[in-house]
């Protein structure tokens, strides 16, 4: 096997030097009634080049992009990824070092998380941003822990505008621990409603912006009301291009932003890995669950980077710990940061834009042909649109021709009448479009 | 060749990315506009453009490829990172997870549209099955942590369904630092038992704590001793008859691979590091996967959506597990650190991980038989996949084991897992994987018997280290008390 360096003459010279007989002595700690019987039933050994025939073909039975045109978003996007982007984060330095435990050898990956760190905490309006997270869903789960251990009370109040696969995160890591889940409404708007909220006990709001539907939420509002009632607003979201021209989160008084980074030049990746973002001010940096990198200097004087604030962690506070996360995201962080600095301020603008107005010009014409808008609420990228009732079939057989035509909300939202949730990115041209439309047309 | 692997070469300075930035440079052209313009009304747009820095597309390049020059990576140098098991990350397993058709995959796309995915993640979980005698898998767990996390979750969701709560949870001390967070997340208070004199847990010591109000034990096995737990079996028959339940933290597997079946020694849940164990890269931090793993009768309680085979014949996603803990992660996991991992698997088959192991643990006790002459080892009997020393016998000249681990990297190699685990003062804890050559063991065997004959003849040199690297040793306590985590 190539990855093995021994040769027989090796393993020979190492036996004798350690004083055993055989590679099979060596395991005379197990006890005979722990060693497995008979040996593993797993499929031949495949050379390189068989492996790469095995694989082309698995990837081979995928709809993929760009043999898709992709009209859906709802948690992951398609963007064109610069090629620069894979070709540095994946330079070998960076993509085969751990955690960078020692400082003096990990200089690079400390400065470039730090600096992803800078990046985030601006285009979120944040203090302070860790080095990543697994995902979106997660970072909002663990903000929402972070929320009940700073207010030390026991309710969470939840946005049903809040992408429902989130809305489960958090549902498996808070039932453990009875804290309690109140989820609020959302307006005809498509905004998230919290008349009648009972915000007793209420640790945090959490909503999403742009949030499922698409729809950006009156931030500035949902944070008075949160903070009138003593909780913080957690605000999340999924499509992080949006950041390049909304209103910020920060400026607009959330206290904690979770949402996730995977348009930051992450392919979709069948849903992961991805990158969980997540920010807090300034006085909350304490309670942040997971790693931070501070700057510093050496002996000489001279900057340098390092992970810092152990003292929250689970390695150092045991079961005190802000949360058990160790391995994070780092390498997607690394990415989204590669990502940012070859868009620039004017490139993500740009981009932001696009995206804006190809989704904006989808809206348009599916109105045109009987489609209309569920909510009124400005959107970025995504909205939802009643279909008529044939529209299942349709998009069925347009699977078939290579377009995935946004997704049926149905079951999660029940009260809504035939909602379907469609995405456009930079990435679908007019062309594209109209090829789409004039497949569904009356 | 000598010991000495670090040369001095040119490096270059590199300021921080917004020093570089010069408005009016953009790394990316776009095309022309071909939909109109529509402007998003004021009070939702933002006024100004975001503070990103603008640099054009060579900027970009150099700024991270000088970076990357300022790393140590598995691919630089041997990485013995005790418990954390840097082997080497094949190549070939990047290509795999860069193939359009796994890569460009939408999370959502129709069952149809997605037949090759689902069937390579099914296959790894039966794989991971194989390996570890258990039953029934899921891959949705992020990194090793939340894999634990899952694997607690099981536990409290089982209780549950039985109606019973059960507030502590067993954790010896030789058990990986996540254990006691993990544990904690789901309301279980850890108590902490002692390793017996061999650096093993004792049945007896468990038999005395466990009660009807612990939900189990959380055991690392092979330890972070680097031992294999050989009383398990025992404490696992302790555990079940007081109504509890045996989670092991699987992710010293490397030592065990076609050697020990988990399932078949008595544990009941089990996670694996996808990044440890099956070679897939760690990245500087992550993404890693955390697989957990259960016995028959919890398989009900894994995370949803799970994969299974259709009676019609292909693959498809279900929720339909009303026990399910539920959902763990946003989607499905990280589909693409499985897709190297498989490829590591396919690589490799059966005979050739039980050799990795088999190697993974020559090349460790290689290491103990060589220095423990010169290093003190608390724990002198033969070890699995990493050994751990001491730096008791410098003590004397007012070296510690942090002087060691920056001095080795004047000599070209990755330092040891430093100061854990805690039953051990000063613990050098070393785990070289079965990817490095018996060349390569010699030269870190013989750094560290130079560091040690430094250390008695000049032990300011060995306070100075590391002399050779970028920067010097960094001033971790101004950083937190000054913290400074954005610029």
């Amino acid at each position: 096997m190539r990855y093995f360096p021994h040769t027989e003459e090796d393993i020979r010279r190492m036996l004798e030097t350690i004083g055993v007989e055989s590679l099979d002595a060596l395991f005379s700690g197990v006890p005979p009634d722990c060693r497995s019987s008979g040996s593993m039933n797993l499929p031949d050994p495949l050379c390189e080049w068989e492996l790469d025939r095995k694989m082309d073909e698995m990837a081979g039975q995928n709809a993929a992009v760009p043999n898709l045109t992709l009209l859906l978003g709802a948690g992951r996007y398609h963007h064109h990824i610069p090629s620069i982007v894979p070709a540095l984060a994946n330079r070998s330095e960076f993509l085969t070092a751990y955690t960078p435990y020692q400082p003096e050898i990990s200089q690079g990956t400390l400065q470039a998380i730090y600096e992803y760190q800078t990046l985030a905490a601006r285009l979120m309006g944040m203090d302070v941003v860790t080095a990543s997270h697994y995902d979106g869903a997660t970072a909002l789960a663990e903000s929402l822990l972070m929320a009940v251990r700073k207010t030390g009370k026991s309710t969470v109040v939840v946005s049903r505008a809040i992408h429902p696969h989130f809305r489960q995160v958090i549902q498996t890591y808070l039932k453990p621990t009875g804290f309690v889940v109140v989820e609020a409404g959302f307006t005809d708007e498509g905004t998230t409603d919290l008349t009648g909220i009972d915000w007793t006990d209420a640790a945090a709001l959490a909503v999403q912006s742009p949030n499922f539907f698409g729809c950006v939420e009156p931030l500035s509002r949902h944070a008075d009301a949160a903070h009138g009632t003593g909780a913080l607003l957690v605000a999340s979201f999924t499509e992080a291009l949006s950041l390049g021209i909304l209103k910020n989160p920060g400026s607009q008084g959330a206290d904690i932003v979770a949402g996730e980074g995977q348009s930051f030049g992450l392919p979709m990746g069948f849903g992961g890995p991805g990158l969980g973002m997540l920010g807090a001010r300034q006085d909350l940096v304490r309670t942040l669950p997971g790693r931070l990198i501070g700057k510093t200097r050496d002996r000489n004087g001279n900057p340098g980077f390092v992970l810092t604030l152990a003292t929250r962690e689970q390695h150092i506070r045991r079961e005190k710990a802000t949360s058990n996360i160790c391995s994070n995201n780092g390498h997607c962080a690394l990415t989204a940061a590669i990502y940012l600095a070859t868009l620039g301020a004017e490139g993500l603008v740009r981009m932001a834009r696009t995206n804006h107005n190809k989704a904006a010009y989808l809206a348009e014409k599916l109105q045109e042909i009987g489609m209309p808008l569920v909510f009124s609420a400005p959107f970025f990228n995504e909205f939802v649109v009643q279909a008529p009732p044939r529209f299942e079939a349709v998009r069925r057989t347009l699977m078939e021709k290579g377009i995935l035509a946004g997704l049926s909300i149905q079951t999660h939202y029940p009260e809504l009448d035939n909602p379907y949730l469609f995405c456009a990115t930079e990435t679908v041209s007019r062309a594209e479009i109209d090829r789409f439309l004039a497949e569904v047309k009356p | 060749m000598s010991i000495q692997m670090a040369a001095s070469g040119l490096s270059m300075n590199e300021p921080l990315l917004w020093e570089r930035g010069r408005s009016g440079r953009c790394g990316v052209d776009f095309p022309e506009d071909d939909v109109p313009d529509r402007m998003l009304p004021d009070d939702v747009a933002a006024s100004t453009v975001p503070d990103i820095p603008a640099l054009s597309e060579i900027d970009v390049v150099r700024h991270y490829t000088r970076l990357s020059t300022w790393n140590f990576g598995v691919d630089t140098g041997m990485y013995p990172l005790g418990s954390c098991t840097m082997k080497y990350n094949p190549k070939t397993n990047e290509r795999q997870a860069g193939l359009g058709g796994f890569a460009n995959v939408h999370p959502l796309v129709p069952e149809s549209g997605c037949q090759g995915v689902l069937r390579l993640m099914y296959e790894l979980e039966q794989d991971l099955c194989e390996i570890t005698g258990m039953d029934a898998a899921s891959l949705q767990p992020a990194a090793g942590a939340h894999g634990e996390l899952a694997g607690m979750l099981i536990l409290h969701a089982w209780l549950s369904q039985r109606g019973e709560t059960r507030h502590k949870i067993i954790i010896p001390d030789t058990a990986h630092g996540t254990n006691p967070a993990s544990a904690a997340l789901c309301g279980f208070r850890p108590v902490a038992v002692a390793s017996g004199p061999s650096g093993i847990l004792q049945a007896e010591t468990v038999r005395n704590v466990m009660d009807e109000d612990t939900a189990g034990i959380m055991i690392t096995n092979p330890n972070t001793l680097g031992l294999f737990e050989a009383e398990l079996p025992e404490i696992c028959r302790i555990v079940h008859e007081k109504g509890g339940l045996v989670y092991a933290d699987g992710a010293n597997m490397n030592a065990l691979m076609g050697i020990v079946s988990m399932g078949c020694i008595g544990v009941d849940v089990i996670h694996l590091n996808l990044h440890k164990t099956f070679s897939t890269p760690h990245g500087g931090g992550g993404p890693g996967a955390g697989p957990v793993l259960v016995k028959r009768f919890l398989e009900p309680f894994l995370p949803v959506p799970r994969v299974i085979q259709r009676e019609e014949g292909g693959f498809g996603l279900s929720d339909a597990y009303p026990l399910s803990i539920g959902r763990m992660v946003g989607f499905y996991g990280h589909f693409l650190v499985c897709v190297r991992a498989y490829s590591y698997i396919r690589s490799l088959g059966a005979e050739g991980l039980r050799q990795a192991s088999r190697l993974a643990v020559l090349n460790a006790n290689y290491i103990r038989s060589t220095l423990k002459d010169v290093y003190h080892l608390p724990f002198d009997t033969p070890c699995l996949h990493e050994c751990v020393f001491s730096d008791r016998k410098l003590l004397p000249y007012k070296v510690g084991t942090i002087d060691v681990a920056k001095r080795l990297m004047d000599y070209g190699f990755h330092p040891p897992t430093i100061y854990f685990p805690l039953v051990v003062p000063g613990s050098i804890m070393i785990e070289p994987t079965e990817t490095e050559s018996l060349e390569e063991l010699d030269r870190f065997v013989e750094a560290m018997r130079t560091i040690a004959e430094e250390a008695e003849r000049n032990p300011d040199m060995v306070h100075a280290a590391p002399c050779r690297t970028r920067v010097t040793r960094l001033d971790e306590v101004e950083a937190a008390r000054r913290p400074c985590l954005a610029g």
